[in-house]
């Protein structure tokens, strides 16, 4: 995880001005280019490079995967042996029905799964047949697992930085 | 959601041209003029198909920092307290899940003292704590799902 605060002041501006989603006019990288002071040719490509250097993941739409359909989500966790999590991760990453899929830290003795594979189907039997795959991939390595179902979406509204960035990310960046 | 709905969730996940004008050249593509490529998008996002229409941003690569939370609240406290969460800017999404960590949220902002913070003050507003879950590793993640 980063703990520098080093964006670029345009970069910046530009998130900010577009975070919440493009404008939906004929030219919308002129409308934006328009409000920040720069051309339109300037703004794309500063987003290019921000899609080169994957600062910007894809450019689009962004579903409400309940409106598609995709009503079962769920969260799976697993305690995988620490030598094999690294192999065990990738190979459960690489399978068409995981949309995520990280190593994160135990927090024992609440929570000692350090797998989190995230898996989306139309129902819950869908589900249940993906996770069974992924069972038997990771195999003996698995010493507990578990499905965290989503109930709800209380809020999906994606990253948004502050208009005004606070001191420390005003700092210059040497880090 | 129609067909055409359909066609521009399945082309337009990613890959929106950065032209000068891209919606003349998305539309092109699935058949429709620019205007009417507009005004299919405006409408999925008023009906909320669409939660957003633009960059999805992966802020780490900017120098912020993003962590997965959890915690464990009661039923009786659920709405009060996920609603503290909820109003943070910070907080990107929050879901309710089956289990007894039942409120799971993303925070996300410019560097880590922020997210403590953030953290910090949603464990004194509400009363429980808030378990965090860096990510110590990616493996995979490409959320584009078929419509």
């Amino acid at each position: 995880m980063s703990t520098s605060a080093c964006i670029d002041p345009m970069d910046r501006a530009l998130v900010l001005a577009t975070q919440a989603g493009l404008p939906l006019v004929p030219r919308p990288y002129d409308a934006i280019g328009e409000a920040l002071g720069i051309s339109g040719e300037e703004v794309r490509s500063r987003l290019a490079a921000m899609l080169a250097q994957g600062a910007i993941r894809r450019i689009g739409a962004v579903p409400n995967h309940y409106r598609l359909g995709y009503r079962a989500n769920g969260m799976t966790v697993w305690d995988v042996d620490d030598a094999e999590v690294d192999r065990l991760g990738a190979l459960v990453g690489s399978q068409a029905f995981v949309t995520h899929c990280y190593r994160r830290p135990r927090r024992l003795p609440h929570w000692p799964y350090n797998l989190f594979a995230m898996v989306h189907g139309k129902s819950r039997a869908e589900v249940e047949q993906k996770v069974r795959t992924l069972a038997e991939l990771i195999g003996s390595a698995c010493r507990d697992s578990d499905v965290l179902y989503s109930k709800r979406i209380l809020k999906k509204t994606g990253v948004r930085l502050a208009a005004r960035p606070n001191i420390e990310s005003d700092r210059p960046c040497s880090e | 959601m129609d067909e055409v709905d359909r066609a521009i969730v399945n082309a337009l996940q990613g890959g929106f041209p950065l032209t000068e004008r891209p919606f003349t050249a998305a539309g092109a593509a699935l058949g429709l003029s620019e205007a009417a490529l507009i005004e299919r998008i405006r409408a999925m996002l008023a009906n909320g198909t669409l939660t957003r229409f633009g960059p999805l941003f992966q802020i780490e690569r900017l120098g912020g920092c993003f962590v997965l939370a959890a915690m464990a609240v009661p039923a009786s406290e659920l709405e009060r307290v996920a609603a503290i969460v909820n109003g943070r800017r910070e907080v990107a999404h929050n879901y309710e899940r089956e289990h007894r960590f039942n409120l799971w949220f993303v925070i996300a902002a410019e560097d880590a003292a922020a997210v403590q913070a953030t953290s910090d003050e949603i464990e004194r507003a509400s009363g429980y704590p808030v378990l965090s879950f860096p990510k110590e590793r990616e493996y995979f993640v490409e959320m584009v799902l078929a419509a």
